[in-house]
């Protein structure tokens, strides 16, 4: 089976204090093919990311396996390619060598990854900021380096933890938009955690609705829109009844996570 | 002024300035007005005065570097021991764990406490000097370096680990990076330490350096010889700061931006 098969996992946090243990995640099952786009939307601590942070080897399941391609996944590696929240640009490093960082590590000779760090320049738009620090930039700018610096390995699967959560509203329809070039372009395999309906819809082929804590998957909504899709598409009415019906589904979700005080 | 307003750059100036001209102004009002007798007290003049004959006549410049060369080699010797020590200790927690209750533990014995045991193992030659400020640095840096390179941010070593890096990796292309601005800063405050402690041990036991000029002149009773050698670190040390400053600013473009 090639791409992601994520099967039975969940994830139990040990007590902290003598409090009780805190299970974030039921046992969830979840398959993502080669050349997917799926979206995982979910009310804020969900346990979305921890999903997506035991699928990129940082954590571990409770119970349950992950597979890619078939081999169970033995921990973080450059095969999964990650995009976080927070801004985790390495600030000793400009852009073209932060994005160099990942081929550096696996042993690429320094002409190819220089080569695969101007190709990526050129496509998120960074070319005249080669050379400068990463604290230098804005946030949208410092995400399009991130998003470049974890495509610069040629991972197979892209996981993105909420990328543009931290970023202004314009800012973050035009990086989806990018985003959504790069996808069609690369056609890689990704799984994105977001709480922002509209996201999820614009760019995703699949939604898939998360439940309150402990998070497990209530609702499957597969988007229609073929590629290329342009931010025209967000105000078709088409657009605006997935949306109306994602909403529903995720408001009493929300209601719950906001009642048990996350 | 308001809280956090910034100052000017000429005013900044002007203002470090104005206080060393008020300093000196109420040195020279108390001595030269009578206030206090010449005895206890030298006035600024007679300081420079005999400060130049300590240069021209007594080969002071000598005594400077020879007590710089001791600071700089015992600081040295330090380093190259407690970087690395630190380094392993931030990066690697049962490492931490084996050193970390003794270094703390040694972290508080005065090392001015110890020239006497010093002497006695090494003599009053410049071994014992050397060790003097090794023991007085070499434990303060292992230990805020230790602190330094574990206070890394935990989301860098993650999009790292993402990114293909191993141990070796993560250690040397992400720690020692994220921690090296810090630990150049540790080194500059802890080299102002080891000041201290080599005029300590020239002042116990010595024949040549800063210190052992100032515990001579205290036999003569010239004030204005101690108050010169007193100055003569001050400035020293205040020109160490600067270059170190400046190498560190050179080096770390990316942590002052």
């Amino acid at each position: 089976m090639s791409g992601v098969v994520v099967s039975g996992v969940s994830r139990t946090f040990p007590s902290v204090r003598g409090g009780d243990p805190v299970q974030a995640l039921a046992p969830v099952d979840l398959t993502v093919g080669e050349g997917d786009f799926v979206a995982i939307l979910g009310p804020s601590g969900c346990g979305k990311s921890t999903l997506l942070r035991i699928v990129a080897g940082l954590d571990r399941p409770t119970t349950g396996t992950v597979t890619l391609d078939g081999k169970p996944v033995p921990g973080p590696g450059a095969d999964r390619g990650m995009v976080f929240q927070s801004y985790t640009l390495f600030p000793w490093l400009t852009v073209v060598e932060n994005i160099e960082f990942g081929p550096r590590e696996r042993g690429v000779a320094a002409a190819e990854r220089r080569a695969t760090a101007e190709k990526l320049m050129a496509q998120v738009g960074l070319t005249q900021f080669a050379n400068h620090y990463p604290k230098q930039l804005s946030g949208g700018m410092q995400q399009r380096t991130a998003l470049a610096r974890a495509l610069a390995n040629d991972p197979k699967v892209l996981l993105l933890d909420e990328p543009f959560g931290a970023l202004d509203h314009q800012t973050r329809s035009l990086m989806q938009e990018l985003l959504l070039s790069i996808w069609e372009t690369h056609r890689k395999t990704v799984l994105f955690v977001t709480h922002d309906i509209e996201e999820a819809v614009f760019m995703a082929n699949r939604v898939l609705v998360m439940s309150a804590r402990p998070g497990r998957f209530k609702s499957e909504v597969t988007i229609p829109f073929a590629h290329p899709r342009s931010y025209k598409l967000k105000t078709t009415p088409d657009f605006g009844r997935l949306e109306e019906q994602l909403t529903e589904d995720i408001r009493g979700e929300t209601i719950i996570a906001v009642q048990a005080g996350f | 002024m308001k809280p956090l307003e910034p100052v000017s750059t000429t005013a900044r100036v002007g203002l470090g300035i104005a206080f060393f001209v008020i300093f000196f102004a109420a040195w020279a009002a108390v001595t030269f007005g009578g206030l206090v007798p010449k005895i206890f007290l030298a006035d600024p003049v007679t300081m420079l005065q005999e400060g130049w004959y300590l240069i021209t006549n007594h080969g002071f410049l000598v005594d400077i570097g020879v007590t710089v060369w001791r600071v700089v080699g015992g600081f040295i010797l330090a380093a190259l021991v407690a970087v690395p020590l630190g380094l392993a200790m931030g990066a690697y927690k049962p490492v931490e764990a084996f050193f970390e209750p003794f270094v703390s533990f040694a972290r508080y014995l005065p090392a001015s406490a110890f020239i006497p045991l010093f002497i006695l193992w090494a003599g009053v030659g410049e071994k014992q000097k050397l060790l003097v400020i090794f023991v007085g640095s070499v434990f303060q840096i292992v230990l805020m370096v230790a602190v330094a390179v574990g206070s890394i941010r935990r989301d860098l070593v993650e999009a790292a680990l993402t990114l293909g890096a191993r141990d070796q990796g993560i250690v040397g292309r992400v720690m020692v990076p994220y921690a090296a601005p810090q630990i150049a800063e540790i080194l500059r405050l802890v080299l102002g330490w080891a000041w201290t402690y080599v005029i300590v041990a020239e002042l116990i036991g010595s024949s040549s350096g800063i210190g052992h000029m100032i515990i001579e002149s205290q036999a003569l009773l010239a004030t204005g010889q101690m108050i010169f050698g007193i100055i003569v670190i001050g400035v020293i040390g205040l020109i160490s700061d600067f270059l170190f400053k400046a190498v560190n600013q050179k080096l770390f473009p990316w942590s002052t931006i």
